[in-house]
């Protein structure tokens, strides 16, 4: 598979994380990707038996989104949402996000920006927590996932024929 | 890795002057005088600097009693970019899943489509 882009992620300040990839698509395509429920169910988390049971999207200033995630398998469930605070298509999104069973203090305010180059698309999250203690806390968080999803990965990786 | 010292490492690095101090040891030990130089503050403002790198186990001083040359400590640095690179990965993984369903977009939308109405 292509991977165009690679992730760079970076600890700002005291209370941000920023990320930065490059897809190699047009910006609107990226955008409808990031905000259309029925695109968003086929990529964002759904992996390792996951699967986002619950997304919807009110995409206007003010609206809010909502996403479940499942595990049947495991009976697992991790729920988020938010309220959009700002809307440009297909530049620019700045919404908040907090999780049903918070794995960080307060809630976390994403500014999503989208710039086109020759036809690839550069995506900057800028994550901005209430505290320095919420964001190292999830800087760390991801870890053990990380690593069980990197498993999860190797058992594919494992079952295709070299 | 001990939460604290996470914590601790990274916020000696949230200040740009620190940032600034690791970036000249990077390049060699130096005396506090020296690592003064390129800053418009003033020593002891430096050392209080100096003194929160110490205590996040970034920097250390050599035994040289009068000069006492600080040196950069890689290991705690190496443990937040550990950290980071987590992260990197755990995100990079879902987009690579966004990279797959963009081709898939860019694909449906190079197929000539019903209602593009030509002649």
């Amino acid at each position: 598979m292509k991977s165009p882009g690679t992730l760079t992620v970076a600890a700002h300040g005291d209370r941000e994380i920023v990320m930065s990839r490059v897809f190699d698509a047009p910006r609107h395509l990226v955008f409808e990707a990031n905000t259309k429920p029925e695109l968003l169910k086929r990529w964002l988390g759904v992996r390792g038996g996951w699967t986002l049971k619950v997304c919807e999207v009110d995409l206007k200033v003010g609206g809010a989104y909502r996403y479940v995630w499942w595990k049947e398998s495991a009976g697992l469930e991790m729920g988020c949402g938010g309220v959009f605070r700002e809307i440009a298509a297909p530049e620019r999104i700045v919404c908040t996000e907090v999780f049903d069973d918070p794995w960080y203090e307060g809630e976390c305010v994403n500014t999503t920006v989208l710039t086109e180059q020759g036809g690839a698309t550069t995506l900057t999250v800028t994550m901005s927590f209430e505290s320095r203690e919420a964001r190292d806390g999830v800087l760390r968080s991801p870890m053990e996932r990380g690593v069980a999803e990197s498993y999860n990965m190797l058992d594919e990786l494992l079952k295709v024929p070299a | 890795m001990q939460t604290q010292s996470l914590d601790a490492t990274f916020a000696a690095l949230a200040d740009p002057t620190r940032r600034a101090i690791l970036a000249r040891l990077a390049s060699g030990e130096a005396t506090v005088n020296e690592l003064a130089e390129p800053f418009a503050i003033s020593q002891p403002a430096i050392s209080r600097h100096l003194k929160v790198l110490e205590r996040a186990g970034l920097i250390s001083h050599g035994r040289d009693a009068q000069r006492r040359p600080r040196r950069l400590e890689a290991k705690p640095l190496a443990e937040a970019t550990e950290w980071l690179e987590n992260y990197r990965q755990f995100w990079e993984q879902r987009f690579q899943q966004l990279d797959t369903l963009l081709d898939e977009l860019k694909a449906l939308n190079r197929k000539p489509k019903v209602r593009t109405a030509k002649g």
